[in-house]
Formats: C-alpha cells, structure tokens, sequence
C-alpha cells in the first residue's frame, strides 16, 4: 500500500504531530469485497430452504374500480403455493398511517380500486420467480375504467374526479402562513416580478432495485424480515402498525450491502407489508426482487410540482417579501413521510438570502400517479428551481448582472447563526467569500469572454448562476408544519434527529463500531473507522465497522437510517461521542496502570500513554481488554470499557413553534454554481461547456468521498435537467417504463465539473461536518435552466430540456409543407393516436355493409380473431391474438356500433384489453359507391392505448397501430374479392377495433 | 421480468433450422445474438413457443464478396463485422454505422442479420441495407429468394419474411470507391435514433435514406440540384416521411434535423 | 436434431473463470440466474434485464457480454468470465481492480462488476485502447453513485499501466 503509508504501520507512539485520520482521502474498507464481486447484496443473501419467490400483477390502469379477479388457473398454475389479492392483504394488515388528518385509507395493494398504473393488484408466490410470473400471466382481472387525474392542478377542478372521499377537491392539505408583514410590502413594492414553474416528475432510481425477504413466526406471532430498506426508522411504527404486531414483534435488518438508494429505498416499505403478509399467509419464507419494470413504473417518485413565487422587488434588486404558492403532487397516496418533501425546505424557503417578509400557501394534491417519497434532494429541487428561476429572471428585468443580484440579497457573513423569516437557524457560513471565491477561482471572467466570443461567431451560448444553502439532518418534527398549533398541541411534540453508536471492544482490545446509518454504498464504515482510530489513537485498520441495522439487537431510534445526508454530522459525530466517553474511562484504567493522572493519558500509535513520558506506555489491546479479563481490576466508577453507546440529539431542532416558524433542519451548508452551456444549432442539444460547483459543508471527513458525493448528485441532476421524466399520458399511462425510455445520463452526458471546497465548521454539530450529498441535485438542474434562458433569452424553461422542445425558441416557425402535403396536427406528449384512410373495396356498399355487421366476416378479416359473437346486431365481443413482430398477445375485445347509416356510414366504439394492456377508441366509417362495383371505404379513428405496451413500447406504438389497422383493410378488401392494398398506404379503414385490436396489439 | 417457457433447439445444420420453421411456422422464433429478442422475452411481449439457436451454423458465420455485393450471414456478429478487415474499403457506410448500432457490448452478440430481422425503424442495420439498396436473402425449407431492401421492411418490426423462412444473409452492395455519409441523432448515444441519415454517391447524385422517422427506413434520390432547389427538395422529404410525436421528440423536430443533416450529408458525398 | 423441452432441465456444459461447469437447466434460465444462484457466482449482478444498464456484463469467449440478455443454453461450450476471476485466490486486487480503489472510482458498487469486465475485455483485445475508446466502451454501462469521472481516471490509469507506462504493486485487498 506504497501511497498510503501508516495505513498498516502504528505511528510511533507520542507522535503527536501525526495527522489525524479525518480529513485523508484513504482507500475505503468497503472496496475490496465490491470489486471482487463479494459484495453482500440484498439478492446475493442465501434464503431458507422452503423459500417461496414473489411476483406481482400490476394495474394497468391509472384509475379504475376492479370488477372481478379470478386468481382460480392461476392457483393451480405449477409451483404455486398462492395467490393474494387486495382483499387477502387487507384481512391480515390494517392501513399504512397517513401523515394528515383525513379519513383516507392507504393499503400496499389495490383494494376495490386502481390509483395509479402499475399498482399492485394481486400477487402469487411459488417456487421461483419464473412460475410465479407464468401464474401471474393467468390471473384475469377486469376492470371499468374511470377517468384519471393527472394535472395537480385540475385535480383541485370542484369537477374532477375525486381518488379519495375523504380528500375533497383531491386535496390533502392546504395551509397558508405569513411570516413578518408581507403584503403591506408588496403592496407598496414599485416591482413585482413573478414565475411559474411546473417542475416534472423523476427519480434518483439506484442500480440496485427493491429487495424483501420476510419470515413469519405464528408462535410467536413474530415477524423477521430483511430488506434493503434505508430508513428513516419512524417508518418501523408504520409497518409494525400495518402488520397489527408491536414494535418488538417486527424485526426488521438490512443486508450488508446496498446498491445506492438516493432516498428511493425509503419507498420499499409498502413491499414489506406486502411480503410480510405472504409469508404468514403461507407459512413459508417469501423473497421478492423488484424488476426494473416494477421499479421505473410504481416504486417511487420525486413530486412534480407547480410553484408560483412572486418577489417584490427594489430597484436595485434587492428581494423585499416573497410569496409562495406551491401545489405538491403527491401522487395516488398520501404515502408515508409525505407530505414531507413539501415541508423539508420550509425553514430555508428564502434560500441563501436575507428576506425577512415571506406568504406561502403549501397545496398537497393527490392525482393518478404513482405515490411519492423519497429522493435524493427532497424538496430542493423543486424550490430551488423556482427561487433561482426567480433570481435570474430578476436579473433579466432590472437588466443587472446575475452574480449582483445574488450578491445583493445573500445573507450578510457576520450574521451567524442567522434565523429566517420562516424559522430556520442557519448555522454558519461566508456566502460572500464562497462566492468570490468561485468566481476568480473557478474563471467566471474566462467564461464571460468565452460566451462573448461563441456569440460573436453565431453560436448559442448561455451562463447561469445559483447560489443554494443545502439543509442537512432533518427535525423530525418539520412535517407537523402541515398540521396547525392547535393540531400539534393535540398529537404532542415532535423534533430532534436522535443519532446512535456503539464502541465495543472484544477480549482481544479489538475495536467494533455499529452504527445505524444504514449505508447505501457511500462508505460510511471507513469514515467511522476513520473517526474512532483518531480517538483511540488507532489506524482505522485496526476497526472494524458494521453497519448492518437488525432493529432487534442494536440501539436505533425513529431518526436511523440514511436520509437528510445526515451521517457526517450526526452520525459519525455519535461515534465521536461515543469513543471519547470509552476513551476517558479507558485513561482512567490506563493512569492507574501507570501511575498518573487520566488527565496525562494520550492514545497514539496503538498505545496508551503518559504525555509527560511517552515511554511510560502500554499497548492500547491491553488496557482496552482489562475489562473483560480482570473487571476487578479496573478503578473504581469506571463501570465497564466493553460497549459504549452513545445518543445524539442537537438542541436546536425545536418543534414548530405557534407561529409556524420550524428550524426544519439541524445544518445548513452552501452552494454557489455556474456554468457555460452551449446549445447546438442542429441538435438543439444543450451541451455543458464549463460547470464550477463551490461547497462550503464545514469540515470535510473525507475528500474524496465529499468529491463522490458531489459528482454523483451533478450527474443525477444533469439526468433531471436534460433527460429524465416519468412521463404520464394525459389518460394517466406510464411512458416511461423501461431504461430505454428513462434516460440516466451515461459518461458521454456527464462533464467533470470543476468542485471548490470551503470549510466552514458547523458549531452545532460534534465534528463540524455538515451533510453534502444533496446540494447538487438542488442546485445543479435551474444553474443549466438558467444558462439555457440566458442562451436563448426567454422566460419560460421546462425540465427536462428536451432538445425538441427548443425548436420554436431556436428557429422560429417551421419551413412550410410543400404545398399539396398537409400538415398533421401536433399534440405533443399525448399518448392519443389518431388517423386516417382509405380503400377501395371490389363490392357494392351493401355487401361491405353486411360484412362489417357479420361477425363470421369480421372473424375472417381480422387478424388472429378466434372469434366473434353478437350480443345484439350493434354489438359483438371477440377473441384476438394481436402480433406484431414476435411480440404477441391474446385480447379480449368489445366492439359496439352507432349513428347507423346503412350503407353509408358507421360509428364503431369499442375497447380490448389483455396481458399487454388495453385499447380504446373510437372510429368512423364511410362507404361510398365508385364506379365498377367498387366501394371506396374512408375511416378516421382515434384511439387510446394503455398498460405496460404503452409505458414499454411507446417508441414503437403508432407504427404499429398503423400496421394492424392495415391488417384489417386488407384483409377485408380480400374478403371482399378485391386486391389486397399494396404496402404503406392504402388500408382503408374503418374499424376502430382494429385500432382496439393494435391496441392490444404490439 | 422472466421469459415465459419455450422448447430451444441448438441447430445442427441449416435444415434442422429450417425444419422447425417449416412445422412450427409463426410461433418459432430464430435466436441469433438475441440483443433484439431477449428484452422481448424477458418482458414477456414475446412469447414463442420454440427458439431455434442458429449460432452453432457455420455456413452462416462468413461474410465474403458475391458479384459485386458483400453477403453478411446471419450469424455474423455486428462485431465481428465490424473487425472484418476490408469493411472500410468495400463495406464504408457500415464501418460508419456499426460503431451507432447499441453498444460494444451488445454489438459482441448481436448480429447483422437479427437487426434486420426486427425491423426497427430507428435501427442502423436495416438504413445502411435500405441506403445501399442492398437485398435480404430468404431461405426456406422449400426455396431461397431474394428480396430487395426496399420491398422487405413493411412497417414497424414487421417484414416480407414468411413464417416459414429465416434470413440467411444479407447483401450489401460494395462501396466501390462511392462516397458515403451517416449521421445520427439520439437523445444519448447508443440509443435509438430519433433520426439517422446515410448518404450514398450514385451516379446521378446522391440517395438519402432515413431512419427513426417513418414507419421504415426511407431512400429518395436526390439529383445535383442548385442550392435552393435541394432545399425545397429535402423539405419535401422530410414532410413525406410523415413524421410523428412521441415523448423524446416532436415531429417539426425531426422534419429540421431531415433537412439540416440531409443538407449536410450530401453536401459530404458531393464534395 | 435435439430439442430441449421447455419445462425439462437440460445439460449444460461450460468454463466459467477457468472451471469446468457440468450442470442442467431449463431452457429459459437467464444466464443471469444461473450464474448467481444455480452456481452462487452472485459478483455478476442484474440491475435492469432488458440489457441497458450493463450491472450483468459478463465475459463470454473473450468478449463483453449482457448476461441478462443470454440464455444460458447459449453458452454450451464457451468461456465465460465474471468478476470473480479478476482477484486471485489470496484476494489481492487486480490491476484494474486497484485502479478502482485508489480513484474512489465506486461508491455503492453496484455496477461496478459489469464495468470492470467490460474494460478488461476492453483491454485484453486492444492493449493501446485510448480515452475515446474507453470513454465509448463505458457509454455501455449506467453508475448512479459516482459522476464517471473518476471511473475514466481509473481505466486510463490502469491502461497506462498495462502499457507499462506506470508501475505500480497491486494494491494489497
Ligand atoms: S441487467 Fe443486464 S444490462 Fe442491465
Ligand atoms: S457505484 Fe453505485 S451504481 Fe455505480
């Protein structure tokens, strides 16, 4: 280990000059196991014999009531040892808890009713995952569509459709707040400059997806399970309450190792639910591997929201009041924690600036969408992009320079710890300096003359700016916000950020630490290491750190687990804490032994030892084992050195206070952002020239992990800017199933940025550390946004940067169609097809007429129809398998005739829906008489297509429709004796089952 | 996220292959490199009921020159095609092309063949054949015929291929010292084209073929036009192709970039 | 002509990391799931199986390959290597795996077996592999942890010194 010297090698003892383990960028102990495919991942973890594996029947319905599911072939399907549906879970659960005083219920599965596509409707286990997937293939649900509500803000329409009654106008909380005397100020303000911003959905979805094995004890009515769950732990009480046991009846562990989570790994929770509920169900054990469809489709998401801020401004930019108006999407349910991404930022709603006059009006709606929680950001990205939207367009307006805008408001550095309008206490920080600092630092002048220059040569070439204070370690009692004083009164105080650690140390004097931060690949255990070896004058060689949490045997609290980017201050503070409190007992052994005082008594280079003699010393293993092998030796009142275990709460995370005001986290770290962005005139391909990103998180652990950490959130955050939504239908169909369709930046999208650090410690927390590995998933998505309105000088910027979407802005109006060509409407995003044609048919228009109405023609016209039988004269089911390609399907289809016209016109309404998804649509047939006995038949359809073909195969959706559509025409001009149309155009058309039929179809 | 069941048969000889298609028709499925197929059994949107492994066939691993063409057998990796030594002499539009088709490590195992065989319209094997004007050559137990490129792609993932045939190989005309161009656009590289241009020289002009924007990849021949006439021509391309919307891109967006790539592209073979 | 009944397990012959494998399986076994719980090679890991995020790549006769996007029976009679073959049996580093740990070049790790055996197929078969190269190879695979840059540095560092640019010790495990 050439370039790490004293990574295996003890100092010399008394070397008090050695550097402090903290602070170096040492190889990480959770390395070697990872590289070498050791790794312990949920999935990697044997399971009992007997084992049963899960797979899931998922709505493919955004909103619907389920008529009837019959689980009958499919529990008779090979391997299968059952199959659950909605009600089953229902008789041995009770409801998830929701976070706002409502009479909403919120199961795991579907009961009665579907909210959102890709819900879970019914779920078997066999023998392994491939029988339980061939089971769930035989499952027959149906369903009555209803209409879906996608919109946030039509879902408060008093017309729309209602997902829950007990959330009237879908609308699960809405409160006002006014902080210092805002509307005096705007009412007299020369300036009102205001935005609105619709930020979209996504989500820092990990590699690693969802993984749950669960064990029932009916003896002792206990549960076990094992999950790669990330906290927080408060969501224990929710579970053991939905599981209807105590606490101490669910334990609850995670695997040693995790593959990245980013919040999202909050959202498994529902899945324990669900697999607890099997196992005791079935007696057996149950694992359940989340796919990445389930995963993209239904685990979890960022909020979408819809903020209007307005700012009064002075002339010279100053921000005098703000007000805020934000409309949260939470999704179909009020899942726990949320409403907490709404709530997250509430102390720091005026960012990095000193604005002492703040409104807010805080909305949550629910809408048919998958149900949110956490992600890496929580809650910044969206204010974020709003505030510093705000900021620029302030700039724009008063024809100012960003950077003096940003300047003029930033909170003053004197002004430490400062305390917002809205309540937080920013802990501290020198936002001038990091600014300056980044800018000659980081070039500005460079990149200002580089813009000036792109420009002078026609290309398109912006600069943007931010400036964000990222909070870290969360109040655990910021979400009562949402609740009124009196509600709080009457549910009891909540707040803190309760933090554990435990030293241990065995007969040997070997060092353990365990601690409950649940790591999702970060590399917490080298830093503890690191943090414990510089207490006990170790090298983090010598400890050994196990950060698995088994909820059963190690000290936790609501506040565990990996969120609010809370390890460095609060976590590796404990075990700070904790090894200092086992260290001074330890001195006190150790003076005894030799013969001074504990206050002379130093730990370095594996030693204990006499400061004033740096001889007088004793290995540290032999004064560390003394309390295992001679206790009586030990000097009075020392207790036990064996295990110590330390709690942590900082004082400053208060309740909310009457007035609303909430210190909603513990520390507030800084950001200061730009970058150069150059759009391509072909591609219209935003492209970032130069990205300088400053820190200030107060002391910094590990650089290299503090580098990780920031380079990674820049790198999701270039995903959120320039790539990825979960997109929605306006029928509430997922588009975004697969990573095909998800677009995660790879190398080629990520340019390095250029990181600064400044250090400015937190007083608050133990080692002054603040959290990192938010900020640039905040700060990053409206510094490109800003730069993107800077390059192309319009107001109105929507994430994600669809290259398409910047056409207008770029060349204005679109080069006519020849003439003779007809332009196709535009509906852009929408999941609706549409469309036309014609043929020619070698038969009168009554024989055409008969054929359309004679369900033995219908069966020979369409394509894989098994059958066709009439209700009523207007009205037939069929059975048809639908293949494009080698992608085929069997569907169920409804067809129903209107405006009769004979032999005129028809209106054909119908629908189809199978294992692919569903079809509905509309379709109008004309028949007019040519020449020769021949028909010409025109049809126009429009159609709708849903269920995992849409949210997996979107891309290839219309195509295809058109192909089956042509199927059809062909094959009914066959019937008809005519030619069968030639390739690509001809198809006639008429029959909107066919486009059910496509529907289904690919 | 597992295939439904199906019986596989590793091929022996092409008239076992045959065989199989011959009594099992469409509800075989040949499996090459299956980069193309395996997401579609694993997602389950294909389910056939037998695979037949063609990758132990020998007679189809060559690519080898036929009368001025350069035939590709159907279990030619696209790597391996890609490492042919005379690819930039004789095959230039596929040496610009391949390096777009997926990824190195989806390239390794899918073949040249199996591409064309799906027929994805933003797909570069099947532009590069239909810029060509190349031919696909269909075996079944019965016969062998050719079918040129233009005739076999019929529309999303569908093709002129009977339920009873497979591809052999395809052919592709050599370059024979005629100028070529490719160029694509996707939201990230590797992805699926939202448009993708190849020019080739021909003795009149140039043929311009698009992928990713209509239902199959398109050729049109463009003659040497002054300035402003190509303009107009590329505009009535680009509107013919009938573009559409879906959520990476809008329609006006891929009619600029057939327009301004197009401009481009034969502004390279004409030079 | 033998076809393989899709509900029968079936024999399957292969090497994986130099190791004769003689086992059975039915047809539609990913190869995937063979390898991480038929065998317990669990290094290979599966992060997406529609072939996009690259955590399953594998080594099959010298060449990367998508093991979510092959079946098993595909590999009768070839080599296959996974990340298990890159340490040796004492656990020390491999070149390219020490690379990683001195560049913090992973976080949760996830990823990161299919990565390194992309570049070491990468390597084996263009030993003067430059950074465009590199930098195209990787477009293959999704990290969510850590921003790519210092996996670049790694897998330029490591080509540097398997050209014997640099020498350095492996770095102990
Ligand atoms: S699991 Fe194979 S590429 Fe993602
Ligand atoms: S290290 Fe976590 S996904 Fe790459």
């Amino acid at each position: 280990m050439g370039e790490f010297p004293g990574m295996n090698v003890n100092a010399a003892a008394g070397a008090s000059t050695a550097k402090p383990w903290v602070g170096q960028s040492i190889p990480r102990v959770e390395d070697p196991a990872l590289l070498s495919g050791r790794g312990r991942f949920i999935d990697d973890i044997g399971v009992r014999p007997g084992t049963l594996h899960a797979a899931i029947l998922r709505s493919p319905h955004a909103h619907a009531t389920i008529v009837a599911i019959d689980t009958a072939a499919a529990k008779q399907a090979r391997g299968v040892a059952a199959v659950l549906t909605g009600e089953d879970i229902k008789a041995l659960t009770a409801s998830l808890v929701v976070g706002v005083k409502a009479p909403v219920e919120c199961w795991p599965i579907a009961v009665g009713r579907v909210r959102y596509a890709g819900e879970p409707v019914a779920m078997v286990v066999a023998e392994s995952r491939y029988l339980a997937e061939d089971a769930i293939d035989l499952i027959d649900a149906q369903y009555e569509a209803l209409p879906a509500v996608i919109d946030p803000v039509r879902a408060m329409d008093p017309g729309a459709a209602l997902l829950h009654n007990g959330f009237p106008r879908n609308t699960a909380s809405d409160r006002s707040f006014k902080y210092g005397d805002p509307e005096p100020i705007f009412a007299d303000a020369k300036r009102t400059i205001a935005i609105t911003i619709r930020y979209p959905r996504n989500s820092c979805t990990p590699i690693e997806t969802y993984g749950v094995i669960a064990e029932y004890d009916p003896g002792e009515q206990a549960y076990d399970v094992l999950a790669n769950f990330q906290g927080p732990f408060s969501i224990h009480a929710v579970l053991s309450r939905a599981l209807k046991v105590p606490g101490n009846r669910l334990r609850l562990r995670t695997p040693p190792d995790s593959g990245g989570s980013f919040g999202v790994k909050q959202g498994v929770f529902p899945y324990i639910v669900l697999m607890a509920a099997a196992a005791r169900a079935t007696g057996r054990p149950v694992k359940w591997i989340e796919d990445r469809l389930e995963h993209l489709t239904a685990s979890v998401s960022a909020t979408n929201r819809v903020t209007t801020l307005r700012a009064a401004v002075a002339d010279d930019g100053k921000v005098l009041a703000l007000d805020w108006d934000q409309v949260e999407d939470c999704g179909a349910h009020l899942r726990a924690p949320e409403p907490a991404t709404l709530y997250r930022m509430h102390g720091n709603l005026t960012g990095a600036y000193d604005i002492r006059h703040v409104a807010v009006r805080n909305r949550v709606v629910v809408t048919n969408k998958t149900p949110t929680g956490l992600n890496r950001g929580f809650g910044g990205p969206q204010v974020y992009f709003a505030l510093e939207r705000l900021m620029q367009r302030i700039a724009v307006e008063l024809k100012r320079d960003p950077v003096e805008i940003i300047s003029r408001n930033l909170v003053p550095a004197d002004a430490f710890p400062y305390r917002t309008a809205t309540g937080a206490l920013l802990d501290s920080g020198n936002y001038q300096q990091a600014l300056a600092r980044a800018v000659s630092e980081g070039g500005l002048e460079a990149l200002n003359a580089r813009r000036d220059q792109a420009r002078a040569e026609g290309r398109i070439y912006g600069i943007g700016f931010t400036a964000v204070v990222e909070p870290s370690v969360s109040n655990m009692g910021y979400i009562t916000t949402v609740l009124t004083a009196a509600e709080r009164r009457k549910a009891g105080p909540k707040n803190g950020a309760q933090a554990t650690a435990t030293i241990t140390i065995d007969p040997l004097g070997g060092v353990s630490v365990q601690v409950a931060s649940v790591p999702q690949g970060q590399g917490h255990r080298t830093v503890l290491a690191q943090v414990v070896a510089d207490v006990l004058g170790l090298t983090p060689a010598d400890i050994r750190v196990n950060a698995e949490l088994d909820t059963a045997k190690d000290a936790w609290s609501i506040a565990s687990g990996n969120y609010a980017s809370r390890f460095a201050p609060a976590v590796a503070g404990t075990a700070k804490i904790a090894a200092e409190r086992l260290a001074g007992r330890l001195a006190r052994a150790a003076a005894a032994g030799l013969n001074t005082e504990s206050d002379d008594i130093a730990f370095a280079g594996g030693f204990v030892f006499s400061k004033r003699n740096p001889d007088n010393k004793s290995p540290f293993s032999r004064i560390a084992a003394l309390s295992h092998w001679s206790p009586g030796a030990l000097p009075e009142g020392i207790g036990q050195t064996i295990r110590e275990t330390a709690f942590w709460t900082p004082p400053e995370l208060t309740p909310p206070d009457d007035q609303d005001h909430v210190n909603s986290s513990l520390c507030y770290g800084f950001i200061f952002d730009f970058c150069g962005v150059e759009i391509d005139r072909v591609t219209l391909q935003p492209r970032i020239d130069h990205y300088v990103t400053m820190h200030d998180c107060g002391t910094i652990l590990h650089p290299a992990m503090v580098d990780g950490q920031v380079r990674g959130g820049y790198a999701q955050a270039i995903g959120a800017a320039l790539y990825e939504e979960y997109a929605y239908a306006p029928d509430g169909s997922f588009l975004s199933g697969t990573f095909a369709d998800y677009l995660l930046p790879t190398v080629a999208e990520v340019p390095e940025p250029l990181i600064l650090h400044m250090q400015t410690p937190s007083p608050f927390t133990p080692l002054g550390s603040k959290g990192v590995g938010e900020g640039n998933c905040m700060s990053t998505p409206v510094c490109i946004a800003n730069a993107v309105a800077d390059a192309l000088g319009v107001a109105d910027i929507e994430l994600p940067l669809l290259p398409a979407r910047l056409a207008e802005a770029v060349r204005g109006a679109e080069m006519a169609a020849p003439s003779g060509t007809k332009a196709p409407e535009t509906r852009h995003g929408d999941r609706r097809l549409s469309g036309e044609g014609s043929a020619k048919v070698a038969a009168s228009p009554q024989q055409v007429w008969a054929m359309l109405l004679d369900p033995t023609t219908l069966a020979a016209v369409i394509p894989g129809c098994h059958s066709v039988k009439k209700l009523s004269h207007t009205d037939f089911t069929a059975i048809v398998t639908i293949g494009i390609g080698p992608v085929k399907g069997r569907y169920r289809a409804r067809i129903v005739l209107s405006d009769l016209d004979k032999p005129a016109g028809v209106t054909l309404a119908g629908n189809v829906d199978g294992a692919l998804g569903f079809g509905s649509g509309k379709g109008r047939i004309t028949l007019a008489p040519e020449t020769d006995g021949v028909t010409a038949v025109h049809y126009r359809y429009d159609a709708e297509i849903g269920g995992k073909i849409a949210s997996i195969g979107g891309r290839l959706l219309d195509g295809a429709a058109r192909l089956i559509i042509g199927q059809v025409f062909a094959g009914l001009a066959r019937q008809a004796g005519g030619d069968t149309p030639a390739k690509g155009g001809v198809i006639a058309s008429a029959l909107s089952k066919l486009r059910s039929l496509f529907g289904g179809g690919r | 996220m597992k295939p439904a069941a199906f019986d596989y048969v590793r091929a022996e000889s092409l008239d076992e292959a045959l065989d199989v298609l011959r009594n099992e028709g469409g509800d075989a499925r040949i499996i090459a490199g299956g980069q193309s197929l395996m997401p579609m059994l694993n997602m389950r949107l294909a389910r056939p009921r037998i695979l037949v492994d063609i990758m132990r066939l020998a007679e189809l691993r060559r690519v080898e020159p036929r009368q001025g063409n350069i035939a590709v057998g159907a279990a030619v990796r696209q790597a391996e095609l890609l490492e042919w030594p005379a690819l930039d002499r004789d095959l230039t539009l596929l040496s610009l092309a391949l390096p777009w088709t997926g990824h190195a490590q989806t390239r390794s195992r899918g073949t040249v063949c199996g591409s064309i065989a799906h027929a994805d319209p933003s797909a570069e094997m099947p532009l590069a054949l239909v810029a060509l004007g190349g031919e696909v050559v269909l075996r079944s137990a019965r016969k062998r015929r050719r079918v040129a490129a233009h005739d076999f792609f019929l529309g999303v993932m569908a093709t002129d291929r009977n339920d009873d045939e497979m591809i052999e190989a395809v052919e592709f005309p050599a370059t024979n010292g005629r100028r070529c161009a490719f160029r694509e656009v996707a939201r990230r590289h590797g992805d699926f084209a939202i448009v993708a241009c190849a020019a080739v020289a021909t003795e009149r002009g140039v043929r311009l073929a698009v992928g990713g924007v209509a239902d199959m990849p398109v050729a049109r021949e463009f003659d040497i036009l002054p300035a402003s006439a190509l303009d107009g021509a590329l505009n009535a391309f680009a509107w013919d192709l009938d573009a559409r919307d879906d959520f990476h891109a809008t329609a006006r967006y891929r009619r600029d970039l057939v327009r301004m790539i197009g401009h481009e592209l034969i502004a390279e073979v004409t030079r | 002509m033998t076809r393989m009944a899709a509900e029968q397990r079936h024999r399957i012959r292969f090497t994986l990391n130099g190791e004769a494998v003689d086992r059975a399986c039915e047809p539609r076994m990913l190869l995937t799931d063979f390898l991480r719980h038929e065998i317990g090679a669990t290094g290979t890991h599966v992060g997406c199986e529609h072939g996009v995020c690259g955590a399953c790549t594998v080594n099959v006769d010298g060449r990367p390959a998508r093991a979510c996007l092959t079946l098993t029976l595909q590999v009768e009679g070839s080599e296959v290597r996974t990340v298990e073959s890159l340490a040796d049996r004492q656990g020390r580093l491999g070149l390219l795996q020490s690379a990683f740990r001195r560049h913090h070049a992973l976080q949760c790790g996830f990823c990161t077996p299919g990565i390194l055996m992309s570049l070491d197929a990468l390597f084996a078969r263009r030993a003067n592999a430059d950074e465009a190269e590199i930098r195209d190879v990787l477009t293959g695979h999704l990290c969510r942890c850590t921003g790519y840059a210092p996996i670049v540095r790694a897998a330029l560092e490591a080509a540097a010194e398997l050209r014997g640019e640099t020498n350095r010790e492996a770095v102990d495990a």
